[in-house]
């Protein structure tokens, strides 16, 4: 077995373009899971709304990329707010049931065969990212460090990606630290002490649903530009079960702990992919215990199995503090 | 005529189905094989191609003046056979909600039959009004079988406060048990049941006492555990993925049956029994509920499980009954869907927001409440397709899910309750 080859592809996916999406989307939900204890079940959704926005605009409308992203941001902000105004004021699990139920819908839209004039159906769109690529100030070859190798357009896609992973995670920092953030923490912990010191509680919820809906769109806009497609099944309810993994195991109302979480996550998939695969090449696995389409299925399920040991014996994952966070919904 | 029941239910079009008849097998390799029809006559020059899974061609036929094809496999396999729609005649196409291409298993030596369901190009064949019937008989049928599982998942609910999200692996382990029972170790549809029935109710009871009690002992939060709960949805579909692989799979008992015609309706044999079966389980769970004293417990224990702790109510024993219970009624529920719809690995999954739906509308914790939810969300479901594209069903009736919580938050049986 290539031990080299499995941990520099381990690397590689840690800083790769999985990471970045994963971790914008983490960051988005961690205002709304972790700082502000809304159970947003519908983050794909989000990437969606931001991913096809961007898409459609360009690709179907020749608009330019400016408008396109203009278009995705402004639908990520009417979905929270679509969103939250109905289930904001209703008990935690209602949110949790409605946004789950609003990404599949969305997901359906994009994929149906009515609309795939504009969307592309379940083939999705492509055609969009030339205006991406096209301001791509990196000249053409290859750049790395060690064992990682990037081309000038992967270069680029992960330096976009990686700023903007940087600026979300300033600005959490920065709002957390002041009085508004200090607010969404202590509707975390008790809603009813909050509302009774004259805050309007309601209110701060939707604004942490924009903000994190928000943070989520720039994780679509990545996954269309990174891809250079949009596709409906890339915004599957399991993206967002990938993205509440990856905040709980970096540890959720962190500001790193997304980011951490997201590089771990798809390290440790990467490596067991990798490491299984050359197993079964090296005959130490039998073809008949795992074929090379079951190592994806063995992925799955040890994301699950990792979910719910996360959950159970450290619910505030790497980094989080037990104390800060107590989860629950009554 | 053999015509496949849930088509031949869906299909108002019934006189321009298309059938595909097997033709004399030929040769003793695998094929696929089939014949083309549509309002009866057959459909000449129709170009149907066959790919092994994972990519590559294998072959390519053109109907004949019988319409009928035989694509020969090199080998078993999983292969995906794919109608060129552009070489359907004007007028004709796939019928909506079907797909052109099918992916199938196929077994050594297997000469397997693939079924296109055809039909006029235009929607509106016959007017709403006239579709209105069958389309409210299916979501009836459709909406029994969501009720039985969401009785589990409101119950469940009302006794502990847990959001299941991993309910819907309950109903994808009936279905794949029953599978495995009745199509590789060869028993009869009827013991299957009854033995997956079984294994679901044996392993809801032990998922309780393993995993969800010493959750509650150690005071484990309840958001904590719904998302523990989508920790084990997601291990469970990716192992039945592992055992059983992608590809929907029939039960190998009541596939094809005629369908009967009563006044409006078409129904087949094996639909009437399913509602029955739902009925008479739904009828037994109120029975239980109304009349046993356990049951009073259960709706004590829902309705306020400290009060129910003090008056000397054994929490704990109506937790695990009702685990018991809601596992074995999820697994029924599997069973009367795949004898519809086939048993794949993600069938609960994809019904579980409808399952959500129904018990949201009825009003969460109530478990006549999930029932009616349920059984408007079936009707809705189907019914709505008189208005909106067959494939946007689902989105309609989440659509309403949202709209409702707008406006009657409890539910249609639920207490209010305000928050803020």
């Amino acid at each position: 077995m290539d031990w080299f080859l499995i941990f520099s592809n381990a690397l590689a996916a840690a800083v790769g373009l999985e990471t970045v999406i994963f971790a914008l989307a983490a960051i988005g939900l961690n205002v709304h899971f972790g700082y502000t204890g809304l159970l947003n079940f519908g983050q794909a959704g989000f990437l969606a709304v931001a991913g096809y926005g961007l898409a459609i605009c360009v690709a179907t409308f020749q608009l330019p990329t400016l408008v396109g992203v203009a278009v995705g941001l402004l639908g990520a902000v009417v979905l929270a707010l679509l969103l939250g105004a109905p289930t904001l004021r209703l008990r935690a699990d209602y949110l949790a049931i409605v946004t789950i139920a609003a990404a599949e819908i969305v997901r359906l839209v994009f994929r149906s065969v009515t609309l795939s004039e504009y969307t592309g159906g379940s083939d999705g769109l492509g055609r969009f990212a030339e205006g991406f690529y096209s301001i791509n100030p990196i000249s053409p070859g290859s750049y790395g460090l060690g064992p990682l190798d990037f081309n000038e357009r992967q270069t680029w896609v992960l330096s976009v990606g990686w700023t903007l992973v940087g600026l979300s995670c300033l600005l959490v920092f920065l709002l957390m630290r002041s009085p508004w953030g200090r607010v969404l923490k202590a509707i975390r912990e008790d809603e009813d002490a909050v509302r009774s010191l004259g805050k309007n509680v309601y209110g701060y919820k939707l604004q942490s649903l924009v903000l994190g809906g928000v943070l989520g769109s720039l994780a679509g806009f990545m996954t269309a530009w990174g891809n250079a497609v949009v596709q409906p099944d890339n915004f599957s309810t399991e993206t967002t079960f990938y993205a509440y993994t990856i905040v709980i195991l970096g540890g959720a109302a962190r500001v790193f702990g997304p980011v951490v979480g997201a590089a771990i996550f798809w390290a440790l998939l990467s490596f067991t992919d990798n490491a299984l695969n050359q197993a079964k090449s090296a005959g130490y696995i039998p073809e008949a215990l795992l074929s090379t389409v079951q190592v994806g299925q063995v992925r799955l399920m040890l994301v699950g199995l990792g979910l719910m040991a996360l959950m159970i014996f450290r619910p505030q994952g790497l980094f989080g503090d037990r104390r800060e966070l107590a989860l629950d919904a009554r | 005529m053999r015509v496949a029941a849930r088509a031949a239910l869906s299909a108002l079009l019934a006189a321009l189905m298309v059938l595909l008849l097997p033709s004399a097998a030929l040769a003793a390799g695998e094929a696929v094989q089939g014949t083309l029809q549509n309002a009866g006559k057959p459909l000449e020059g129709v170009t149907i191609t066959v790919t092994k899974a994972g990519g590559g061609d294998v072959g390519k036929d053109e109907t004949d003046e019988k319409g009928a094809f035989l694509i020969e496999l090199p080998e078993p396999g999983d292969y995906t056979v794919t109608l060129d729609e552009d070489s359907l005649p004007d007028g004709v196409e796939i019928r909506e909600g079907r797909s052109a291409s099918v992916t199938l298993p196929i077994a050594p030596g297997q000469q397997r039959s693939v079924l296109f369901p055809l039909g006029e190009g235009s929607r509106q064949q016959q007017s709403d009004l006239a579709r209105l019937p069958q389309l409210a008989l299916e979501g009836l049928i459709f909406g029994l079988i969501i009720a039985l599982a969401a009785v589990g998942l409101s119950l469940i609910y009302g006794t502990t406060g847990l959001v299941n999200f991993a309910h819907g692996e309950l109903v994808t382990l009936g279905a794949l048990v029953a599978y495995y029972f009745n199509a590789i170790a060869g028993l009869h549809l009827v013991p299957s049941t009854i033995l997956a029935v079984l294994v679901c109710a044996v392993l809801g009871g032990s998922q309780d006492f393993a995993l969800w009690r010493p959750l509650r002992r150690r005071g484990t939060g309840l958001i904590a555990m719904l998302v523990v709960t989508i920790g084990l949805a997601l291990f469970a579909r990716g192992l039945f993925l592992y055992l059983f692989g992608g590809a929907p799979r029939p039960y190998r008992d009541y596939q094809l049956q005629a369908a009967l015609d009563i006044g409006p309706v078409a129904l087949a044999p094996k639909d009437a029994f399913t509602m029955a079966i739902c009925l008479v389980m739904l009828l037994l769970v109120a029975f239980a509920l109304l009349r046993t004293r356990l049951g009073k417990a259960t709706r004590a224990v829902a309705d306020n499980p400290a009060l129910a702790a003090s008056s000397g109510i054994d929490v704990e024993r109506v937790i695990s009954t009702v685990w018991i219970a809601g596992a074995a009624l999820a697994g029924l529920a599997g069973i009367l869907l795949a004898l519809g719809q086939q048993a794949s690995f993600q069938l609960g999954f994809q019904i579980l927001l409808l399952v959500f739906a129904g018990v949201t509308l009825g009003g969460l914790g109530t478990a006549f409440g999930a029932l009616v939810g349920s059984v408007a969300v079936g009707v809705f479901t189907q019914v709505s397709t008189l208005v909106i594209p067959t494939e946007l069903k689902n989105a309609g009736a989440l659509a309403v899910l949202i709209l409702i919580l707008l406006f009657r938050p409890q539910g249609i049986l639920g207490r209010a309750e305000r928050v803020g």
